[in-house]
This record gives structure tokens, C-alpha cells and sequence, in this order.
């Protein structure tokens, strides 16, 4: 089977790719989902917050996720649930698992739209027994409102991320109490920037620098030990439910079994501005290049990403190894940015923002480009940089880097270390 | 109150050694019932081991285990081919990392030889690094041992004991023996077996059962063994299991590719005193990363999918334990530690000629095939890869777990099968479901539903548990062929209806 464009993924990233694409490709635009139905993380995250950046609404993630289908569908893209794209036939060809047959699609263009998921417990080594009742958020979710299923009565949240506070929604509509949220951070990182019911409302209590080191319970959780980093002190805080939540990471497998540059921070594929992959006519949009950002952001990856898909079918030439692109790298506390190669004045990435992830609180940040030692350009922001989000940066701070200057760096700087004056870009 | 059930041998323990001799003797004449004081067969050492098909090449020369690891090395190559539990030939390769581990190398070869094993080869570091160029610096040379492969533990003791449950033997689950007398086993819910003859293959708890027939003559120390399990994206790394030089303080630490794809590191040694100490450590964690970043620095840098902690029935003796006491009827089966994956079959064997002066144990005729069992292993077609299966059978197309790849088709055989799944864990062992890097974040809610449903087909909010108090521990055979008193006067297996729905699940099982 053969189509013009295969998106792997029908979150928000694919299915606003697959809107904007199909109504300009001259053949089928196909997007695969490997779950019952399209819409991806946002089916399960029943809380309003969703579509503010890309549909100008403020609705609930599974009104959202039904939203976005709807569009892909009206755009004229075949949407195929139940379709799991299980490894690469050849360059441009992929292998799918369905109810309806094992077959091999080809594609002119793929864009990669897998997302990412939480660290689950193993991955986090956290020690102790394996009772049942420890769950990402995802797992929580689903259960709690694809499956009304029955969670616990006491939680312990491992993370403060923006997710965090989402499972403790979810909890408390499954009537299960969050006795603690614990945060290895010393600022409570999204806590400050959550306001959609409000962090008072939900009386959770949250202890920062602290870190469950080890869950205890034959059959069903008991209890949890939680170490305060900064004394050492242990205690017991007895919970039957344990979420772990946010430490997000890419779900890649296609993108590393297609032999994908991957990026050592973000462990998604390396793109430029455009969102092409290291594989020409491989393309990438929403979290898995970015874990994570807000399902919008993620959304207008995938309008972003249209334009590159189209430039490629109708044979444009270009592409990230073309003179004139420079690579971006960050320096700590940034972990990683997304994307990592752009061309100075070339057309910027989608928004025309960077993505990038801090490990450290910056309440008035200041961002610095810098290229073979000199100051290329730099930026006072209005709105902080903090753990457990997305930190956004203009892409204009890059706007004077030399084509041939060699990799840019990014290094963010709180208030008053900080000495360049810049201008201050609005929040966004 | 049901009358007690009657027999001519009990196996206490559904493990690979009890499942294997329940097994062997219900290739007899005799009746058996195969006693397991879990809610499911395999559920206790037998399931956390390294899972390697061992030569016995480094076992001690002269021992009973050396013997029987050899014999039952051939006998479960066999049996595997036969029924398809997986096995990939990896061979390994035992590297040494400083000048005493070098010196050891060609006596190692030599104890090889005495064990009956002649294909060892010591190998520079050049070869070393050409077989696992991803080892880290310092290797200084290795020996080959070309015979050692990985297995399938699960599905090894899930087809023994799935065999013997065909062949007749009766299956309890969920009793744990209590007191015996006189040829009387009771167990902890009250019910009771009489049996002529007791075999005793309780693993960690077979010193406690040796106790109750009077004995007192070892002691299980239970050594617990983390692990760490690799995401498959690290499998290209480990081609072959990398062996420690054996020392004076352990066997040490080994990196192996698993049955599964995954790459696997481990197991710490920690003797412990409580025999139900299979959590994790933060010691042994950071134990076995310290120990990684010497073996294979970029190991560590991939995911972690899963950790284990596993407990092997270490007793204080050098070798296998077992002892026929005519007498009392009765059979122990001790000490048998890793090894007896390889050496289960060998050891029913061996088991059945000490027998055989007090019982007849000579097969019978129009015994039934062996179980053909799903395949579980990375490297052989898996149904989801499988375009004829799926064009025939749509549920095999139907992902349930992605990182697993695995089909409702197969959830809902394993719960068709004759010793269906008791809970969550039971059948992440049968089909590897939610045991993927992602760890139930998008799958686990549907699982968790297909287990209460018992792998029937559920739309969302229809999640119910029918039958779920009724399945656990309950009695498994294959009801014509046994000869075993009060199995029929129960109604435990007819009332289920669980006869013809198995029939259906072994031939669709052996078609594929």
C-alpha cells in the first residue's frame, strides 16, 4: 500500500498535521494510531485547559482530542485506529499490526508523531516491594476515565510537574485523597504556574527537596519512605496509591529503529527549524521532540511541520545538512532544546520559539546566545524559567549567528547575575 | 466437607523441578497431583533466574548437579524444540578484567572438559572486543563457551507443568502444606491429600517440609538476586551472555541478552533470613550500576525497564540434595539452585529411577503430544508479526500491550489455556504483557481489564469480573485421564466449562 504522507501518531501533533497536510497533498494523507481511538494523551486528561493556543478554546482534553479527529477528518485525512506501526520495512516504508491485516505502507514523506510518556518506576529505580497501586499518570488516567476503574483512597505524587497536578485531579474525581506530592526541586517548579483550579483549592500538601526512596506493601502499596535531601531524614508516609508522574521521555523506538540522529538531551530526533529529521523526508512533530509541552504547542508542531512535508514532496531542495545551517547547544542548567539546528535567517521553528527544559528556578531569566565565544545575542524574559516545564525562548536571539561561526550555545541567567541588557519578549 | 483426595504420589511444589517431575510421573501409570502453595505454577524462584540453558561446563566435577545439568542440558534442548519454548544459541563468553581472572581461564577450560564439556576456547582481548565490541576498557582475554543459551523460564515451567496437567496429573493451586501425617498432607485452608508417596521440591520452602517428615538435615538460605533489566534498544549491544570469571567471593556479576530482547544485569548475592524478601535495593541497585559502568559504560546510559529481585534456594552444601526414604514414602528434592532450570528434566529422571524399586514408573502407552506453547521469544515470528494468523484470526492483530506487542489473541488463549493465568502477574508471565518499557502507561488500564474479565473482549466502562474469586487456586487436569479419587466429585473442573474451551486453545496453539 502506498500513500503521500503516513503520520505515525494521532495526538495533537499528528492529527493537526494530517489537517493542514491533506487539503494540500495531491494523494492520501494517512495517519495510524495504535489505541481504539485517535487523539492521543489528550482522551484521557478529562480537565478543561486544552486548544488555547491552536483552536482559540478552553475545553477538556477528551472534547479536545475529538475536536482535533474531527478537523483531520473534515481536512479529507484517512484516520486508522487500532494500526500499530511496528518497525521500517526500508527508508520510506514501515511494517503495521492491525485487526485488519499485517502489511507494509509506503510513503512519499513520515512524519513521526509518537509523543512521549512518563518514566515509569523501574526506570526511576526507586526501590522497595512491587505491590500493585504504583501507576504513571497515564495508567492513572486511563483507568480512572476510560475504564472507571477503582484507584486507592490515599496517594502519595511523586513530581510537581504540570502533569503533577493533573493526576491530582484525576485522583480526586476517583475519590482518592493526595496525602503528599514530593518534588526533589527546591521550588515546587509548575506549582507556582498552576492556575487552572488553583493549587489552594486542591490542598495538597508539597514537600520540595524531597524523594521517595522506597515503596513498601505486599499485594497493595502501604506506604512510601521519603528522604529530605537536604537533612537526610527518612519517614514514613503510609498511602495505598502511588503516582509517578512527569520524567518524560520520548517514546523513539520507530525513530531510533529508523536510525534517526537522535539528541543526547532530548532523546528525540534531531530536527531543524523546519522539523526534518536527520533522513531525508523523515519528519518529526509535537513531544516526542520536545517532552513535554502542552498539548496546543504540541498541535502547532504539526501545522508547522506542513510546510517542510510539502517543500519535500514537491521536491524542493534543501534540508538540515544544507550550508548555511548551524547547530544549537545548551549550556547547564538547560538540559536540552528543540530544535537543534537552524539557519540564521532562514525561516524559524514553529512560533518562533525554542523549547527548553531548566533544571533550575530563574524567576526574571535572561537568555545569551553565544557563538566561538562572542555574544551574538541575548534576551531578558518576562516569564520564568522552572523545573518540570518547557522554558520558551525567542528564536531572535539566534537571529545575528554566523552561517560558518560553528555551534551556538544558549545559557540562561537569573536576574541579577545577569549583566546583558536585552530586550524583554512577552510570554507566550 | 469434600472428602479428601487420594492418590499414589504428591509433588509439593509447582516450580521447574516439581512441574517436571509431575510431569515425568504422569507419563505413568500412577496417579499424581502436583501441589503448589501459590496461586500459580512457576511463581516463586523458578521465575526470577537468569534464564540460561547452562552446558554445566563450570559446575564441580563429580557432582550429582554437574550430571544432571549435562543430561538435562540435551533433554530441555529437546523438549524446547518439541513444544516451543524459545531458546536462542548465544553462546558466552567469560571475560576476565585482571591477571588473576586471566590465570583462572585455562583451569576453567580444563573443569569444562571434566564436566563432559570440550568446546570451551580461550580467546585475546581482540577476540573479546570483536565479539562484544561495546564491553568497557581492560578486558584482557576470555573463554568461549559456544553452548550456553538463553530461555524461556516461564514458559519452560508453564509447559511442564501444562504437560502434566495433559498427561493427567491433578494441578492444586493456592495450598500450602501445613503438617503431614502418615502419608496425610494438610493444607493451610484446611483441606487435606492422602498420597502414598511424597516428593518434596518445595525449593525455598523445602527444608521446612524435609522438617515436617522429621528431618532435619539442611537448611535454605534465601539469597536474594537483583536485577536489572535493559530496554531492547540496548539488545544490539550484548550479542552474547558475558560472563564473570568465577572467585572466591561469587560467581559475580553477568550481562546477558534476554529471551525477551531486553539486555539484562545482574544478580547481586545477598544472603537474607526471610524467605519473602523479593523487594528491591537501593544497595543493590547502585551495587549492579557501578558494577554496569565497569562492564559496559553505554549500557547505562539506556532506560531501565524493569527491576527484580529474586530469591534462590542456596542451601549449605555443594551440591544437590536428593534422597529417597523408603520408609516414610517419601522423596526430597533440596538445594537446587539456578542450575535446575537446565537440570529439571534430568532431575525427574533421576528421580523416577529412585522409584522405580517401589513404584512403576514405566511410561505408558497413547501418551498425549507435548503441549505446543506460544511463543514468547524475540527472535522467532511472534503472532503479531504473523499476516496469516492475523488474516485468520483478527484478534491477533489487535495490539494490546505496544511495547510487548502482544495481541488480545493471545491474552485470551492464555486465560483458554489448561492452567490459565491467576492474577495480573500470572499473565505477564504467559504472554509478557505490560512488562515493556513503558510499564502499563498506556496499556495497563486495558490489561487490568482484560484480567478481571478474564480476557474476554471489554468496551471502555465495561470492565466487570466474572468468575474471578472462582478461578484462583482451584484444581486443573485434564479430568479423563486421571485415575485420581475425588477429582470428579468436586466439580471443579466440569462447573467451569473449562474443558472444551481448552481444546479449542491447544489447537489453535498448535496450528501456529
Amino acid at each position: 500500500m502506498n500513500v503521500r504522507v503516513l503520520i505515525v501518531g494521532g495526538g495533537p501533533a499528528g492529527l493537526t498535521a494530517a489537517a493542514a497536510l491533506a487539503p494540500r497533498v495531491d494523494g492520501p494523507v494517512l495517519v495510524l494510531d495504535r489505541e481504539r481511538t485517535m487523539g492521543g494523551i489528550p482522551r484521557h486528561s478529562d480537565h478543561p485547559g486544552y486548544g488555547l493556543r491552536d483552536l482559540r478554546r478552553f475545553i477538556s482534553g477528551p472534547a479536545y482530542a475529538r475536536r482535533l479527529t474531527d478537523l483531520a477528518a473534515a481536512a479529507g485525512a484517512q484516520l486508522e485506529t487500532e494500526a500499530m506501526v511496528t518497525g521500517w520495512a526500508s527508508s520510506h516504508a514501515v511494517e503495521v499490526t492491525s485487526p485488519r491485516g499485517r502489511r507494509t505502507m509506503t510513503a512519499d514523506a513520515v512524519v513521526l508523531a509518537t509523543g512521549a510518556r512518563e518514566r515509569p518506576r523501574p526506570a526511576r529505580l526507586i526501590p522497595g516491594d512491587r505491590p500493585d497501586g504504583v501507576y504513571t499518570t497515564g495508567q492513572l488516567q486511563n483507568l480512572v476515565h476510560l475504564h472507571h476503574a477503582e484507584v486507592g483512597r490515599r496517594a502519595v505524587v511523586i513530581g510537581a510537574e504540570l502533569v503533577s497536578w493533573s493526576a491530582v485531579l484525576t485522583l480526586r474525581e476517583a475519590g482518592c485523597r493526595t496525602v503528599l506530592m514530593t518534588s526533589e526541586f527546591d521550588r515546587p517548579e509548575a506549582y507556582a504556574a498552576f492556575h487552572l483550579p488553583g493549587r489552594v483549592g486542591l490542598r495538597v500538601p508539597v514537600r520540595t527537596r524531597h524523594r521517595v526512596v522506597a515503596i513498601h506493601g505486599k499485594g497493595r502499596v502501604s506506604g512510601v519512605d521519603v528522604e529530605d535531601l537536604r537533612t537526610g531524614k527518612r519517614s514514613f508516609v503510609a498511602c495505598d496509591t502511588v503516582i509517578t508522574t512527569g520524567d518524560w521521555i520520548p517514546d523513539h523506538e520507530l525513530a531510533r529503529l529508523g536510525g534517526l540522529t537522535i539528541d543526547a538531551g532530548t532523546l528525540g530526533p534531531r530536527v531543524d527549524a523546519g522539523l526534518r529529521t536527520s533522513a531525508p523526508g523523515v519528519f518529526a512533530a509535537g513531544n516526542l521532540l520536545h517532552p513535554v509541552d502542552t498539548a496546543d504547542v504540541a498541535a502547532l508542531d504539526g501545522r508547522h511541520v506542513a510546510a517542510a512535508v510539502l517543500d519535500h514532496l514537491a521536491a524542493v531542495p534543501r534540508g538540515s545538512s544544507a550550508p548555511g545551517a548551524v547547530e544549537v547547544v545548551v549550556d547547564a542548567p538547560l538540559q536540552w532544546v528543540s530544535p537543534q539546528i537552524v539557519e540564521p535567517g532562514g525561516p524559524g521553528p514553529s512560533r518562533d520559539r525554542f523549547l527548553a527544559w531548566t533544571t533550575v528556578f530563574q524567576r526574571f531569566p535572561t537568555v545569551t546566545a553565544t557563538q566561538g565565544g562572542r555574544v551574538i545575542g541575548s534576551v531578558r524574559l518576562a516569564w520564568p524559567a522552572a523545573p518540570g516545564r518547557v522554558f520558551r525562548i525567542p528564536f531572535s536571539v539566534v537571529r545575528d549567528a554566523d552561517p560558518n561561526g560553528g555551534p551556538v550555545h544558549l545559557s540562561v541567567t537569573g536576574r541579577r547575575e545577569s549583566t546583558v541588557s536585552g530586550t524583554v519578549a512577552s510570554p507566550g | 466437607m469434600n472428602p479428601p483426595l487420594t492418590c499414589d504420589v504428591a509433588v509439593i511444589g509447582g516450580g521447574i523441578v516439581g512441574a517436571a517431575i509431575a510431569r515425568r510421573l504422569g507419563g505413568t501409570s500412577l496417579s499424581t497431583v502436583l501441589v503448589e502453595g501459590r496461586d500459580d505454577v512457576g511463581d516463586g524462584t523458578s521465575k526470577a533466574n537468569t534464564a540460561i540453558l547452562h552446558t554445566g561446563f563450570d559446575a564441580t566435577p563429580g557432582t550429582l548437579e554437574s550430571t544432571l545439568v549435562a543430561r538435562g542440558y540435551h533433554l530441555l534442548s529437546e523438549y524446547a524444540s518439541a513444544t516451543g519454548i524459545p531458546v536462542e544459541r548465544t553462546s558466552a563468553l567469560l571475560v576476565a578484567w585482571d591477571d588473576e581472572q586471566l590465570a583462572a581461564l585455562p583451569g576453567l577450560c580444563t573443569k569444562a572438559e571434566k564436566n563432559g564439556y570440550d568446546e570451551c576456547e580461550l580467546v585475546g582481548p581482540d577476540e573479546v572486543y570483536r565479539r562484544v565490541p561495546d564491553l568497557g576498557p581492560g578486558a584482557l582475554g576470555g573463554l568461549t563457551v559456544p553452548g550456553e543459551s538463553i530461555i524461556c523460564t516461564w514458559t519452560t515451567n508453564l509447559a511442564l507443568a501444562t504437560d502434566a496437567v495433559n498427561r493427567g496429573v491433578t494441578l492444586l493451586r493456592g495450598r500450602r502444606v501445613v503438617a503431614v501425617d502418615d502419608g496425610s498432607l494438610t493444607f493451610a485452608d484446611g483441606s487435606s491429600l492422602r498420597a502414598r508417596w511424597v516428593i518434596n521440591a518445595a525449593g525455598l520452602g523445602a527444608d521446612k517440609i524435609d522438617n515436617l517428615f522429621g528431618y532435619d538435615r539442611f537448611t535454605v538460605t534465601p539469597r536474594r538476586g537483583e536485577l536489572l533489566v535493559f530496554d531492547k534498544l540496548a539488545r544490539a549491544k550484548v550479542p552474547v551472555i558475558v560472563l564473570p570469571v568465577p572467585s572466591k567471593v561469587g560467581k559475580g556479576v553477568l550481562v546477558s541478552p534476554t529471551i525477551y530482547g531486553n539486555v539484562m544485569l545482574g544478580p547481586t548475592a545477598e544472603d537474607l533470613t526471610d524467605r519473602t524478601a523479593t523487594g528491591t535495593s537501593a544497595a543493590g541497585f547502585s551495587f549492579l550500576r557501578s558494577k554496569g559502568a565497569d562492564l559496559m559504560p553505554s549500557l547505562l546510559q539506556e532506560e531501565v525497564t524493569a527491576t527484580y529481585a529474586g530469591l534462590r534456594a542456596a542451601i549449605d552444601r555443594n551440591d544437590y540434595l536428593i534422597s529417597l526414604d523408603a520408609s516414610l514414602r517419601y522423596v526430597l528434592v533440596g538445594g537446587i539452585r539456578s542450575t535446575g532450570l537446565t537440570a529439571g528434566m534430568a532431575i525427574a529422571e533421576h528421580v523416577a529411577g529412585l522409584l522405580s524399586p517401589h513404584l512403576d514408573v514405566a511410561p505408558r502407552p497413547d501418551l498425549p503430544a507435548p503441549p505446543r506453547m506460544p511463543n514468547l521469544g524475540e527472535a522467532f515470528t511472534r503472532p503479531y508479526q504473523d499476516a496469516a494468523l492475523i488474516s485468520a484470526d483478527p484478534e491477533y492483530g489487535r495490539v494490546v500491550c505496544f511495547c510487548e506487542r502482544v495481541t488480545r489473541g493471545e491474552i485470551r488463549d492464555a486465560y483458554a489455556s489448561p492452567i490459565p493465568p491467576a492474577d495480573l502477574d500470572g499473565l505477564r508471565r504467559r504472554t509478557r504483557a505490560m512488562n515493556g518499557r513503558c510499564q502499563g502507561f498506556y496499556c495497563g488500564a486495558e490489561v487490568q481489564a482484560l484480567v478481571s474479565s478474564r480476557g474476554e473482549a471489554s468496551s471502555y466502562g465495561d470492565a466487570s469480573s466474572p468468575g474471578d474469586a472462582s478461578s484462583r487456586g482451584d484444581v486443573s487436569s485434564r479430568g479423563g485421564a486421571s485415575s485420581c479419587g475425588g477429582v470428579s466429585s468436586r466439580g471443579g473442573v466440569s462447573s467451569r466449562g473449562d474443558a472444551s474451551s481448552r481444546g479449542d486453545a491447544s489447537s489453535r496453539g498448535g496450528a501456529r
